[in-house]
């Protein structure tokens, strides 16, 4: 089985602006946060960003990454609205297209699946085909005539999902509460990156959960990182939970430019080891 | 944790010891009456109470989650995990799209305005384009709303919530469903709105939101002055019903000991 591992600098290297890429996770659970690090750290620009959108899009805005966004919801969780989308959206400077929950399910599944669009009932009578006037119906084609949204297929340029456990060829595992929709964005790119908690040899992989942990085939993932703590400050359990303590000290300095300033000082202006001993180093500082 | 078995359900309960929040939490926990083998989904903390107060006493077979990904049996404080020996079913989230896609589920959300068919905003406030302040965005309300009963918490009545037209329709109220036609008007169901000072359903002319009644201590006068529409008012509008004996049990003693129930609503 051929050897996938990358660093994530490898991987970042793959991408190009102005690619369609998908985040896996939910909100602020599972992120490839050391993923979503590197491209902030890159030259990267003008990309569209299709995800159950959490601090990982926060941090893309942020960086002046993304030009365009498709989710349901940018969430924080613990904290309802994610301050630099919020911030965005308010001053105007991304584009996005705004779908219900379900419909990027269906885009995604689409897409993994060589369809061209598949027919939903959510978002019909919404504003959801208001805002989006690119989004068509469809009638079936049956006796009972029913109209549905034409959910069109969510084509990725690249996946970026973040799993606990992966061999060295891709087989990836989640061992935590949800799969999320990561078996899907992998499914819908032409090419999926998975970053993982530890990369163990394939005889480990059923020793850690039930087979049906085993989400992510190695035919479908082009790259595997290895990424202790890097979903951090998202959840990732069982291996850790989200640093809710960290995740307030983000929301607080992207309220205010002076105070992201510093907090990117602090955290962000160096690798992820560096941002990993800053993390650790505050960690530690907050049990003192 | 559990639900005891020596509590008489009609024992007699003094209006005056009964709290604002307890009068929204049973007219709350009255949206699932009748749902049977359901998944309820509460958002927020009174609507939560309220599910699970429901489940306790008079509506045993609804489906519960903690928000996570488990199913549970049993009754549980807010904040509480049960042991994982109440755990009846596998829910993470695209099992969540299924159920509500088959229609066995009945969601209440909290809408930041609602218009006078139930049409509601969770989005964005202002423009789209450029909103003045972005909300949660339209989440599964537009899902939800097409495909099972929904109901609405508002812990703040008043004419921002409730408003003649809503800036972004992310769940689809009535007029909306009966433009679509076929599937989308035959299942829209916005079951009730329950606020701090009154209980609402949509029985008024064509859909349109109508007062049911009032909590005690709340006039007529001051729903109608808090709603930015006409609301259709009967010329007899009872008062809100009191909790049983039970539900206040099961509410004080197991599912909100800590009184979480106060800081969502002030009278």
């Amino acid at each position: 089985m051929a050897d996938k591992r990358m660093t994530e600098d490898e991987v970042v290297a793959e991408l190009r602006s102005g690619m369609t890429i998908g985040i896996g996770g939910w909100g602020s659970r599972r992120k490839p946060m050391s993923l979503v690090r590197a491209i902030c750290r890159s030259d990267l620009h003008d990309l569209t960003v299709i995800a159950y959108g959490g601090p990982d899009v926060g941090l893309l805005l942020a960086a002046g990454k993304a030009k365009r966004l498709v989710y349901g919801f940018v969430s924080l969780d613990s904290i309802p609205l994610e301050p630099h989308f919020r911030a965005a959206r308010e001053g105007g400077t991304v584009t996005v297209s705004e779908w219900d929950e379900g419909m990027l399910q269906w885009g995604l599944y689409a897409a993994a699946s060589r369809l061209s669009f598949l027919p939903l009932r959510s978002g019909l009578g919404s504003d959801v085909p208001i805002v989006n006037p690119d989004l068509r119906t469809v009638t079936s084609p049956y006796a009972d005539g029913t109209e549905y949204l034409a959910v069109p297929a969510l084509h990725l340029d690249a996946a970026l999902v973040h799993l606990n456990r992966a061999d060295a060829s891709g087989n990836g595992q989640y061992l935590g509460p949800d799969a999320y929709f990561d078996d899907l964005f992998c499914g819908a790119a032409e090419r999926a990156y998975v970053s993982c908690e530890r990369i163990v040899p394939t005889a480990e992989l059923t020793a850690a959960g039930p087979v049906q942990s085993l989400l992510v085939r190695r035919s479908e993932v082009a790259g595997v990182v290895e990424a202790p703590n890097g979903a951090h400050f998202t959840t990732c359990e069982p291996d850790y939970g989200r640093d809710e303590a960290f995740q307030r000290e983000y929301a607080q300095a992207a309220a205010d430019p002076e105070a992201w300033a510093a907090f990117t000082a602090h955290y962000l202006s160096g690798d992820e080891a560096s941002y990993q001993a800053a993390v650790a180093a505050s960690t530690l500082e907050a049990v003192r | 944790m559990s639900v005891q078995e020596d509590v008489r359900p009609d024992a007699p309960v003094d209006p005056e010891t009964v709290t604002r929040a307890e009068f929204c939490i049973a007219a709350c926990a009255d949206a699932w009456r009748g749902d049977g083998e359901i998944l309820a989904s509460p958002m927020m903390t009174v609507p939560t109470i309220a599910a699970r107060t429901a489940r306790a006493s008079f509506e045993p077979d609804l489906l519960l989650s903690d928000g996570e990904s488990r199913l549970y049996t049993g009754t549980w404080a807010i904040g509480e995990t049960p042991p994982l020996d109440r755990v009846e079913g596998y829910v993470p989230f695209r099992r969540i799209f299924d159920i509500l896609w088959s229609g066995k589920r009945h969601v209440m959300m909290s809408p930041s305005q609602v218009d006078r068919f139930g049409n509601a905003n969770i989005s964005a406030l202002g423009e789209f384009a450029r909103p003045t302040r972005q909300l949660l965005g339209v989440r599964g309300a537009p899902g939800n709303t097409v495909n099972h009963p929904t109901s609405y918490w508002v812990p703040k009545h008043s004419t921002r919530v409730f408003v003649e037209r809503v800036d972004m329709v992310a769940g689809v109220g009535y007029d909306r469903a009966s433009a679509v036609g076929g599937d989308v008007e035959r299942d829209v169901e916005i079951r009730r709105i329950v606020t701090n000072l009154a209980v609402l359903d949509f029985g008024g002319p064509d859909h349109t939101m109508r007062l049911v009644s009032v909590h005690p201590g709340v006039t007529v006068d001051q729903v109608v002055e808090a709603t930015g529409f006409a609301l259709d008012v009967p010329a007899d509008v009872p008062e809100s019903r009191l909790p049983t004996a039970e539900e206040l049990r099961i509410i004080r003693e197991v599912v909100d000991p800590r009184g979480l129930r106060d800081k969502e609503v002030r009278a």
